[in-house]
């Protein structure tokens, strides 16, 4: 029994934060904005030097041939930055599924993606909208029993405007000659891996998205007096902070747990996942609640950096699956009568 | 990381499943707050003792085990799902004891462990007073001293199990012209000393958990302080520490609530369909108890690995008292009309300890510092923010 990660992987984490937080900032996401794309070519670039985007790819297709537990601390601090670029997407999500799907898309586009020529992105039914598929290469599109693997001019791209000026999302439709590369059973494999993926990336984020919310108001309400002294002096503003520290510092296990079990392809995958993505994603809404409330009506400005990670908050809190599917993904279990609950059955091999 | 268990923990299971399976009363022990009560459960001490099972996490010259953290989550798991008894002395085996390891001298440690291990000895907490609760630095018990003898007069409050215990531990003024943090002394008093009044207080259950004590020039050694002199209150944070940490209250006894929580939804299903908020709550139930085995896995092995318990602890408290609540409150609720009723009542069937625990759980917030000072001290301490 270790529950703790690596001297490695909490050093690549430091390393991946002092990049993030010097390179991108709320001015450049604020940049970002004011561009067609919405993404900033150099940061990707960037982010490809040091071996992210193919991190989670096998060696001998020129990634890192790392798994979901060395990404997901580093995806915690993508949440931190409010990083635009679908790095999340890409390592997490459709790294992974090129490499179950194998053969010659495999081949053909992880060397791509890991060079930082290409992006693909995933889109299962369960996600209205994809985000980023104006930029994607490929597309691996899920409907129904089938999948599809397009490029652009095999569908069509209606580009719909999120509250979250980064969030760049697209509805997807199909052109008719499209022919699916699977379709049955494996695509619901597929499916659930990659919804899989994708909720651990949300939780993930949620958890950085939430700290940095946290240290932006410690500031605020350290440096912003009334009454003669810090607002943050006051008891009902610390009790404010003091919740979502409680329900942040209950998360990050969860999602530790989460990543682990599909590393390892726990049986218990889906709902650790399901878990992991409410509590964290909970946690991230009551930072934002919270946050903006000690901002008083500085929060609701556009001025103020709050509303970069509260709105991708609030966004990632219904995509991959919202509260209502994760939930039934976890009460179908625990009311389900083979289910071991109780002292000692959180862990496997346990009673 | 690895979530598996190494196979020497899980004999160590076996070890303390089959052994509890042989040991643990086939009838439930009546409740420590009554006399008779506290009695079968010193004696479940005893039997505990005997087995080496008291207190694993003590070393093997003391009587334990030398377990570490993760055997301990591990002797607690399958404790709670044995029904095993509660502990009669938890202030002493799980407070005072890890205080004594740390600031005792060696005769205190061979004088008081031994005898606390076997519950020949029961100690009470003695640490508010009737004007220090949660401001605990505002004590004014004092403790003077003549020659080699402390000389105590003031009052204590609040203090868990006194009524029929042996012993109390807690800080006194020793400087009486000192304020706040300063000239406070942690002394070891027996509740059998001359000039000691206890004064039960019955509590929402009506039976008495806890006691006021009075102390009119009650005589002690000074072998029976903790720390120097005037050390008290830094003696005091390590104890509280403890309390508030990772021992006071295990996973595996939220994990049970919440096991039974869904066994009673599932005898009640028709709540569900009435109020669909109840299935809810039972769902963040099982989660919230999940997410705190998890958490405290993840800090024992951190803490096993050298790492250090910092101001995080303090979220602690708060999430297991208010995930207590919850549950009981959300057991009130499928319960519907039966759940005001008391077990013994004639129309009381299928209510089970509910209603107890659901008393209990109002203290939860309350003891080991409110949680309003919690969240100070998470404010303050974790966040950063400004006193």
């Amino acid at each position: 029994m270790d529950f703790t990660f690596s001297e490695d992987q909490l050093l690549f984490q430091q390393t991946v934060r002092d990049f993030l937080v010097s390179e991108v900032t709320p001015q450049r996401i604020r940049a970002s904005w004011e561009t067609d794309s919405g993404r900033d070519p150099k940061l990707w670039d960037q982010l490809t030097e040091m071996g992210l985007v193919g991190m989670t790819a096998p060696e001998t297709w020129g990634g890192l041939g790392l798994s979901e537990l060395d990404f997901v601390l580093l995806a915690r601090e993508c949440g931190y930055v409010a990083l635009p670029e679908p790095l999340v997407h890409t390592a997490l999500v459709a790294v992974p599924m090129l490499g179950a799907l194998g053969g010659e898309l495999a081949q053909r586009w992880l060397p791509a993606i890991a060079a930082g020529e290409a992006t693909v992105i995933v889109g299962l039914e369960q996600n209205l909208l994809l985000e980023d598929a104006h930029r994607a290469d490929l597309l691996l599109i899920q409907r129904g029993d089938a999948l599809y693997a397009l490029n652009p001019e095999q569908c069509k791209l209606r580009h719909n405007e999120s509250v979250d000026p980064s969030r760049k999302l697209y509805a997807v439709e199909i052109c008719d000659s499209a022919e699916p590369i699977s379709t049955g059973a494996p695509v619901q494999a597929f499916t659930t891996a990659a919804l899989n993926r994708g909720a651990l990336g949300c939780a993930a984020q949620a958890l950085g998205l939430a700290q940095r919310m946290v240290d932006l108001s410690v500031q605020y309400t350290t440096d912003r007096n009334q009454f003669g002294k810090p607002i943050g002096s006051f008891q009902a503003v610390k009790h404010h902070m003091a919740n979502i520290a409680v329900r942040l510092e209950y998360a990050g296990a969860p999602v530790a747990r989460a990543a682990y079990s599909i590393a390892n392809s726990e049986p218990g995958a889906s709902r650790h996942v399901s878990h992991a993505k409410l509590v964290a994603c909970e946690a991230a809404s009551l930072a934002a609640k919270n946050c903006i409330q000690v901002h008083g009506a500085m929060g609701y400005t556009w001025e103020v950096d709050l509303h970069i990670y509260m709105k991708k908050a609030w966004a990632l809190n219904n995509t991959w699956g919202d509260a209502g599917f994760h939930k039934n993904r976890v009460s179908s279990w625990i009311f389900s009568p083979d289910a071991k609950l109780g002292a000692g059955s959180t862990f496997p091999s346990g009673a | 990381m690895n979530l598996a268990y190494t196979r020497q923990q899980s004999a160590f299971r076996e070890e303390v499943r089959s052994w509890l399976a042989a040991h643990v009363p086939t009838e439930a022990l009546q409740s420590f707050d009554t006399e008779a009560g506290f009695t079968q459960h010193r004696e479940w001490e005893a039997t505990l003792n005997e087995g080496r099972w008291g207190m694993v996490t003590w070393p093997e010259e003391l009587g334990g085990r030398s377990c570490d953290l993760i055997e301990w989550l591990i002797f607690e798991e399958e404790y709670y799902r044995a029904g095993a008894p509660a502990r009669v002395n938890q202030n002493g085996i799980f407070l005072l004891g890890p205080t004594l390891m740390e600031y005792g001298s060696a005769e205190q440690k061979a004088r008081i462990l031994p005898k606390m291990a076997t519950g020949e000895e029961v100690w009470a907490q003695g640490w508010s007073e009737p004007n220090a609760g949660s401001d605990m630095a505002a004590i004014r018990a004092t403790a003077r001293r003549e020659g080699d003898t402390y000389i105590i007069d003031g009052q204590k409050t609040w203090s868990t199990r006194a009524v029929w215990a042996d012993w109390t531990f807690g800080m006194f003024r020793t400087d009486p012209d000192s304020e706040r943090h300063r000239g406070l002394t942690f002394i070891l008093v027996p509740l059998n000393s001359p000039g000691i009044t206890i004064r039960p207080i019955p509590q929402l259950n009506g039976l008495p958990g806890f006691a006021e004590i009075f102390f009119d020039r009650v005589e002690v050694p000074v072998s029976n302080r903790l720390g120097d002199e005037g050390a008290g209150w830094s003696v005091a944070m390590a104890t509280a520490g403890f309390e508030r940490g990772l021992m006071l209250r295990s996973p595996a006894r939220f994990q049970q609530t919440a096991r039974r929580l869904v066994e009673l939804y599932r005898a009640n299903p028709e709540v569900g369909d009435s109020d669909p908020a109840v299935k809810d709550a039972v769902l963040r139930a099982y989660l919230d108890a999940e997410s705190y085995c998890l958490s405290t896995y993840q800090t024992a092995c951190r803490l096993t690995q050298g790492g250090k318990i910092g101001a995080e602890s303090s979220t602690n408290k708060i999430f297991w008292s208010e995930l207590d609540q919850a549950m009981h409150a959300t057991a009130m609720s499928i319960l519907g009309a039966r759940a005001e009723l008391l077990p013994h009542a004639p129309d009381a069937m299928g209510v089970g300890n509910w209603l107890d625990g659901w008393l209990f759980s109002q203290s939860g917030p309350i003891y080991a510092g409110t949680n309003e000072i919690q969240r100070n001290i998470i404010a303050e301490r974790m966040l950063g923010m400004p006193r």
